[in-house]
């Protein structure tokens, strides 16, 4: 058996870059509960000690976790 | 089997198999199934997939976003890959080189209701010792949204037009979960990623059954779909709500609502209406208009119809 392909975190580049509405978190809001992470379809949402962050080098900017976030810790803002 | 009980803090503990970076849509219904499938397993675990968006977008030469064994298959024969994987590994495991590995395989509609019906089949009757995940966007969105045997009826697909001939899919959503079902597997469940811990536990029961599993998860394509990539969720949360896609899972031959169905079923003023799931879509919007009021009645009798069935298989 031959592996061909390797396995690593931005097969397809910085996905980011594919973004035209950032998602922007204000911690203050936000509770930790990790709604987010678990809707977020590109597992952009990094679970840190306290709070939730997130990677711009891969969230494409859907807007999911701006609408499932219950505490409105979550905006989209214009890139 | 009872014990896991996953609470997110755990779940995120876990190490991410799908990583991000690849090239499945913004607010991709199908990765967020396959995200919360993959925080189910128990162990070492191998996939198949299906040729289909999610195997083109996350496999671009000469990377893949996947940190787990991962074997490409055709639209026809996921199924039997995945049987053949099994044998693979218990002929290891015979040999004393080692536990065997769980196997998961994942495809899309075109996938299972269509080419890979043929293979899938033959893997239940066999009974091969894997979990089956179709994750269902009803229609070709890979190759430009053609229909699908899983596309509803009214749907609008690029080969289903609507216009004054007709107006979208004229055929009916094939009963998948039925069908499967009847080949008398120990476990079959529909699940919906709004609905998290629901799909993830049914997932994890699907993982550690011995034989043929198989589970059903609704999956939005906002390409396909036509709708804002931030709804995904939501989308998907209607689905359950309005009874569209009711939840529920069949164990050794017995039907059991879970999640929100079930709640549904007790308190039946918790269902919605169906145009509260369709009015999001772009491909139902004919249905929505004043002068299509009896094809949108035609579809909440053909839900209600569905769910007055499930419900009853489900000795609610
Ligand atoms: S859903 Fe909202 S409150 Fe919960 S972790 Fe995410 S940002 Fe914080
Ligand atoms: S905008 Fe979408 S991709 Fe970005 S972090 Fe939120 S859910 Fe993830």
């Amino acid at each position: 058996m031959i592996p061909l392909s390797e396995p690593k975190e931005g097969a397809s580049g910085k996905t980011g870059r594919w973004r035209t509405e950032k998602p922007v978190l204000n911690k203050e809001r936000c509770t930790n509960c990790l709604l987010c992470w678990v809707y977020c379809p590109e597992g952009a949402i990094e679970r840190t000690e306290d709070k939730v962050e997130i990677d711009y080098d891969y969230c494409k900017g859907c807007g999911v976790c701006a609408n499932e976030c219950a505490r409105k810790a979550i905006v989209m803002e214009d890139e | 089997m009872n014990e896991f009980n996953p609470t997110l803090k755990g779940l995120a503990a876990k190490e991410e198999i799908l990583m991000p970076g690849h090239r499945l849509c913004a607010g991709c219904g199908a990765s967020i199934v396959v995200r919360q499938v993959l925080k189910a397993t128990r162990g070492p675990t191998i996939l198949v997939n299906a040729t289909g968006c999610l195997e083109v977008a996350t496999t671009i030469y000469p990377y893949t976003s996947w940190a787990a064994p991962w074997i490409h298959s055709a639209f026809e024969n996921t199924a039997a890959t995945a049987s053949g994987v099994v044998a693979a590994e218990r002929a290891f495991e015979k040999k004393g080189l080692g536990k065997r590995s769980d196997v998961i395989a994942f495809a899309g509609d075109g996938g299972t209701y269509d080419i890979g019906f043929q293979a899938l089949s033959g893997a239940l009757e066999r009974g091969e010792d894997f979990l089956y995940v179709l994750y269902d966007n009803e229609a070709y969105m890979n190759t430009g949204i053609q229909r699908s045997g899983s596309t509803p009826r009214y749907a609008w697909t690029t080969t289903t037009p609507v216009g004054p001939a007709e107006m979208g899919k004229l055929e009916y959503k094939k009963p998948i979960d039925l069908i499967v079902a009847a080949h008398d597997i120990p476990y079959a469940a529909t699940a919906s990623p709004a609905y998290w811990r629901d799909l993830i536990v049914k997932a994890r029961k699907g993982i550690e059954v011995e034989g043929p599993a198989f589970l059903h998860a609704i999956s939005t394509c906002d390409r396909g779909w036509r709708h804002d990539t931030g709804e995904t969720v939501e989308i998907m949360r209607l689905a359950v709500e309005t009874c569209y896609f009711p939840l529920f899972e069949v164990e050794n031959g017995e039907f059991r609502l879970t999640s929100r169905s079930k709640a549904i079923a007790k308190r039946p003023e918790l269902k919605k209406p169906v145009s509260e799931f369709l009015k999001l879509q772009g491909r139902f919007s004919h249905l929505i208009k004043p002068e299509n009021a009896d094809k949108l009645e035609e579809v909440q009798k053909g839900v209600d119809r569905y769910w007055e069935k499930i419900k009853k298989l489900c000795g609610e």
